[in-house]
């Protein structure tokens, strides 16, 4: 890492597209395609007797309706459970539409393909579907104790069970170190659900190419290479017949990993029928009702402590709501389960989780993966051993925390890659006293009392928290230098606006010592690159970023090896800066990299001047070894892979300051605060950037956003006139410090960032308030009427 | 979320679109900004077999200062009123209300005509227009020879035919959450809210869960002073505290004093006790009232400081 590329604060490439209106998102293309709309349940919970279409065939410009009927071999079977676990005893996954019941509303039923969307909708409204309605099942708790059940034949409505337990050094169990600890406290905690809401919803368009029986789709999706196998696998296609690209992604945030959706199948697979092109994009309703939330928890926490605020054991039950289905599988609660003890060295830990089938939409993955529970819990726990014991609430923290010496750091848990969590790195202190120093902890009481004078509330918080970022199995790279001296990154997984395309070049050109401008990059199509994994879980820069450094040291290498050749020098000599290759010290004897480029590709027929100097009679070759030496490739390119041993930790804490009106209850964030780690920058204005965006869905979770299921499974509130997603109003500025505390696992010793924003916010949210009001915060989000309901009840 | 078929009309004068108006009365729905009008298409919850667009009828963007109050023309944005510095001196309530309603976007493209008629109990303007005791004018197709006289739309009498103007009172305006007495046929053509009179002064407090939404709960307030500085009338119209704008005259209880020693608690008790607000997803009806008994007070005070200052 010696040019000055990596960790400069580059502004992103793509943003002048992107913001000037000329990205390219899925609804940008195929404007002749037909459109598919859905019939989807208006009903939480109901047997399909009937489905009568008659009414819609008249439909003018109506090409086609399909139910579950309708649906082939492989279509007509459950979507696939993505990640089984042998804890989800009880795994269950949706049709592709309907099949005689339906377990939530949104479900979708019918799809209806027309000329344009406003008559395949006119002919969704004519479709009667005839349903008998059953007892819906919503609320977690309801659920766990309900007879009515989501999946007849999944008893108690619990679909997974799960106990990991770390015993005390002593091996004493931790219910034995609770009962035994000087203090104990048992609380129970709630985060209700929220949900990824990219501005831009899904959507699917699909183009089949009769003549070559080949299929090209476009989805906005976080992993083109896996819908790419899914497709293929559920329509019956040879893999090297199916494309998939991820064209321009308008946010993902971890909905747009879930694959294949519906839609996914259904809408190729209605191209291919149709030979015709076919394109649905999700309207917002849609997305409220028939992708996928997040979040909702109910913890039972029981906890040990010594005089110092020391954790020698904590106990924690959680109730997962998993919605409907589990097609992601329990990835969320193992998530909560094993990132909760965070920064800290808990004396004893035991976590069980229950995952409870509701007749709401399903669970999957949403930025952060259940770690907003899992910090909301600790952290909330910080706060109350501290409350209890009188003491500072960062003083609580550093008598727990595990020590900068003690890395590699063991948790004793298996992670979501299925591996055991290690700590890699990290420095604990002294991010705490970044985080103070930054905030003015210590000079708050005094602010506090000054505010209180003048009839003002005022309250400050924190929150920590450890992200095992960059989770396997592996990503790729690929990067081939051009005769025009050029240089083509690609790599499998995909972009939803994380600034890919700049730091991945970043990256490339400082392997390759090139100018920035010279490097493209392209991520999510397959047909660039066919083995990826996928965007999420913090892990593109860690995952792709390593694989592309290794690519381009690949390809360096090479160019070196023939660079000395063509310059009778030793590769060692040698070195590429500013896209020349030439003799450290004597800039006199160079050779540009596309000229390298040139020489690596023998050929026989000139097509322009450049390539008439790599032609056979152009004399530069050796006849004692072929043109081709064994073992080589002709051309400048590079491919290598990444796969790491475990996962890699990042860190970070958070604190805030918010004022509380006294009179109308109003919340407003005054400051918030940051100190991040995510090993070494490559870019810290994007490193930035992603903080910025974490924290603002952190303040939505916290203070505005939830999902209002009545009693019979409706959800009161799903557009954005009532899901109260921030505005830019709302989000507070972010104050940002970093902390570079490199990872020993990766060649670049980089650790993820895309999550981390949004990880602590509603803990600190919820321990500033408390501080303000002196009333328990134990409940998130929280809205003005309900912290006067809880004065009204303190009081 | 796409609407259901339509006939779409872009009349070019006032009596072509009083003429479809009229033709296909219930029918028919005018499209002002759309800011209201389009969601409710596009999630099918409206589905009216005729739109009839007026943004075409530039003669009825006009916000026209008279000597007695501001006439705001159908096709006046909420942008454009708020920035009028006419309209802001003879009527500083528009602009502090016009302020919280929405975001610079909406505002570009909503009318304050189709806000009035739209009669969301949670909006502003009616709110304002109840408090100012303002009028809205609205325009039918009518028999030959009925007068259309002062209207700014005489022009289009000359062009074809004629039609019947009627003003009616905020006070008879306002009939539900989302009604209002503009019936089938009908066009409002212009508001009018009568201005600021001497010694007085206003405000708008609300609270909303955002930047922007509608409000939870709001208070306009106007105060009158006499000669000695003394509160001769104090009212406030609330909003999201009943069907209609709530106007409640708290003279009485502000008493017959300097703005100093008001009985403005009082007043903001009298208000919360007249007002219904309602349980909904983002707040309890309890906070609510408390809410418009806190913003009550702030907005007497706030309007009575104005009053002193102007
Ligand atoms: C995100 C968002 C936030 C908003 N927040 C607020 C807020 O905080 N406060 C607030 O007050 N409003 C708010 N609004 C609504 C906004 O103020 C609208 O502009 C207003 O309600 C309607 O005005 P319009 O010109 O857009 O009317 P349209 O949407 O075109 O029409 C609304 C209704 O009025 C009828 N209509 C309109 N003009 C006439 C006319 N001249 N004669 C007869 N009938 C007519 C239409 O037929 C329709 O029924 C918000 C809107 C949005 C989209």
């Amino acid at each position: 890492m010696t040019t000055k590329l990596f960790g400069e604060p580059v502004r992103r490439r793509e943003d002048p597209r992107l913001l000037t209106g000329r990205g390219r998102y899925l609804d940008d293309l195929g404007r002749d395609a037909l459109a598919a709309a859905f019939v989807r349940s208006p009903h939480a919970h109901a047997v399909i007797r009937d489905i009568d279409v008659s009414a819609a065939l008249d439909v003018d410009g109506l090409v086609a309706i399909y139910t579950w009927e309708d649906l082939p071999d492989r279509l007509a079977e459950p979507l696939p459970l993505l990640i089984p676990h042998p804890a989800l005893t009880h795994g269950r996954t949706a049709y592709p539409l309907a099949r005689e019941r339906v377990r939530h509303v949104g479900e979708p039923v019918v799809m209806v393909v027309a000329r344009d969307r406003y008559v395949a909708e006119d002919a969704c409204a004519l479709i009667r579907v005839d349903y008998e309605l059953l007892k819906p099942v919503v609320g977690v708790e309801e659920a766990a104790q309900s007879a009515q059940l989501v999946h007849d034949d999944v008893p108690g409505n619990v679909g997974a069970r799960m106990v990991q337990e770390v015993p005390s050094a002593g091996g004493l169990d931790v219910r034995e170190v609770i009962e035994d600890a000087p203090h104990t406290l048992a609380f129970r905690l709630d985060i209700e659900r929220s949900a990824s809401t990219p501005l831009e919803g899904r959507g699917v368009y699909a183009r089949w190419d009769a003549d070559d029986s080949s299929l090209r789709v476009y989805s906005s999706t976080q992993t083109s290479t896996s819908v790419r196998m899914a497709v293929a696998a559920k329509l019956g296609l040879p893999l090297p017949k199916v494309e998939v690209i991820a064209p321009d992604v308008g946010g993902g945030f971890g909905v747009k990993i879930v694959h294949p959706w519906p839609e996914e199948v259904l809408v190729p697979w209605a191209a291919m029928l149709l030979n015709r092109e076919v394109k649905w994009t999700e309207d917002r309703r849609e997305h409220f009702v028939s992708s996928a939330h997040e979040r909702a928890q109910v913890q039972f926490v029981r906890v040990g402590f010594d005089d110092e605020g020391r954790v020698l054991g904590l106990e924690v039950t959680i109730l997962h709501d998993h919605g409907a289905y589990t097609p992601y599988g329990i990835i969320v609660p193992i998530i909560t389960s094993t990132q909760l003890p965070g920064p800290y060295r808990l004396g004893a830990y035991r976590v069980e989780f229950s995952s409870i089938y509701t007749n709401t939409v399903q669970v999957t993955p949403y930025r952060g993966a259940g770690r907003p529970q899992a910090v909301f819990c600790m952290e909330r726990t910080m706060d109350r051993i501290a409350d209890h014991l009188g003491l500072d609430r960062t003083a609580v923290r550093a008598v727990n925390f595990i020590q900068p010496e003690e890395f590699p750091y063991d948790q004793g848990l298996i992670f979501q890659d299925g591996r055991p969590l290690i700590y890699d790195s990290g420095d604990y202190p002294e991010s705490l006293r970044m985080l103070k120093e930054l905030i003015g902890w210590d000079s708050f009481p005094a602010e506090k009392e000054r505010a209180a004078a003048e009839g003002r509330r005022i309250g400050i918080g924190v929150g920590c928290y450890v992200e095992g970022t960059g989770v396997g199995p592996y990503e790729g790279g690929h990067v081939q230098v051009t005769s025009d001296g050029r240089v083509h990154v690609s790599t499998g997984l995909t972009s939803q606006g994380q600034g890919h395309e700049t730091a991945f070049a970043q990256i490339a050109a400082a392997e390759l010592g090139v100018p920035l401008e010279r490097v493209s990059v392209v991520t999510g199509d397959t047909r660039r690159f066919g083995y990826a994994v996928g965007t999420f879980a913090s892990r593109a820069a860690v995952m792709s970023g390593n694989a592309i450094a290794l690519a381009c040291r690949k390809v360096r290498e090479k160019a070196l090896r023939i660079a000395a050749d063509a310059l009778e020098a030793d590769p060692r000599d040698l070195e590429i800066t500013d896209g020349m290759v030439h003799v450290a010290g004597t800039p006199g004897a160079a050779i540009p990299l596309a000229t390298v480029a040139v020489l690596s590709n023998p050929l026989r027929y000139a097509f322009d001047e450049e390539a008439a100097r790599a032609t056979q009679f152009a004399g530069a070759a050796s006849f004692d070894r072929p043109p081709v030496p064994e073992g080589d490739e002709p051309g400048l390119e590079g491919r290598d892979y990444y796969s790491p041993i475990r996962s890699t930790f990042a860190s970070g804490m958070h604190a805030a300051i918010v004022e509380t009106d006294p009179l109308t209850a109003e919340i407003r964030i005054l400051r918030y605060a940051v100190v991040h780690d995510c090993g070494n920058l490559i870019n810290p204005m994007i490193v930035e950037g992603q903080i910025h965006g974490g924290v603002a869905q952190g303040v939505g979770g916290a203070l505005y956003e939830r999902m209002v299921y009545d009693g019979h499974g409706q959800l009161l509130n799903a557009s954005f006139m009532d899901f109260l997603m921030p505005y830019a109003t709302e989000v507070p500025h972010v104050e940002t410090a970093h902390l570079e505390t490199p990872s020993p696992l990766n060649p670049l010793g980089i650790k993820g960032a895309g999550e981390a924003g949004v990880i602590p916010v509603s803990a600190v949210i919820a321990s500033a308030i408390e501080d303000a009001e002196g009333i328990p915060i134990d409940k998130m989000p929280i809205s003005p009427s309900e912290l006067f309901d809880l004065r009204r009840a303190a009081s | 979320m796409k609407p259901p078929p339509f006939d779409y009309h872009a009349p070019r004068s006032v009596a072509e679109a009083l003429d479809v108006l009229a033709a296909e009365g219930e029918r028919a729905k005018v499209l002002a900004g759309g800011q209201s009008l389009i969601p409710l298409l596009n999630m099918r919850l409206a589905a009216p077999g005729h739109l009839v667009d007026i943004n075409r009828l530039t003669g009825l963007a006009g916000v026209e200062v008279e000597p007695d109050g501001v006439r705001i023309g159908a096709l006046a944005r909420h942008a454009e009123v708020e920035r009028s510095e006419p309209a802001a001196a003879a009527q500083p309530l528009l602009r502090q209300a016009l302020g919280l309603v929405a975001h610079p976007v909406v505002r570009n493209r909503g009318t304050v005509v189709g806000s009035l008629v739209h009669a969301d109990p949670a909006a502003e303007l009616p709110a304002v227009l109840t408090l100012l005791g303002g009028s809205v004018r609205l325009a039918r197709r009518g028999g030959p020879g009925t007068p259309a006289a002062g209207s700014s739309t005489a022009q289009d009498v000359a062009a074809g035919g004629s039609f019947v103007v009627r003003d009616v009172a905020a006070g008879e305006f306002f009939t539900g959450p989302l009604e209002s007495a503009a019936g089938p046929g009908e066009l409002a053509v212009s508001a009018f809210f009568p201005a600021l009179p001497p010694r007085s002064g206003t405000a708008f407090r609300e609270v909303a869960r955002r930047h922007g939404d509608y409000a939870l709960a709001g208070v306009a307030a106007l105060v009158v002073l006499d000669d000695d500085l003394r509160i001769t009338s104090a009212a406030v119209a609330c909003v999201s505290a009943g069907p209609v704008p709530l106007l409640v005259d708290v003279t009485g209880e502000c008493g017959h004093r300097p703005p100093a020693s008001a009985g403005w608690a009082g007043a903001a008790r009298a208000v919360q006790d007249r007002a219904e607000p309602e349980d909904d997803i983002h707040a309890t009806a309890g906070y609510r009232r408390h809410l418009i008994g806190v913003l009550a007070e702030r907005a007497l005070r706030d309007a009575a400081r104005e009053a002193l200052n102007g």
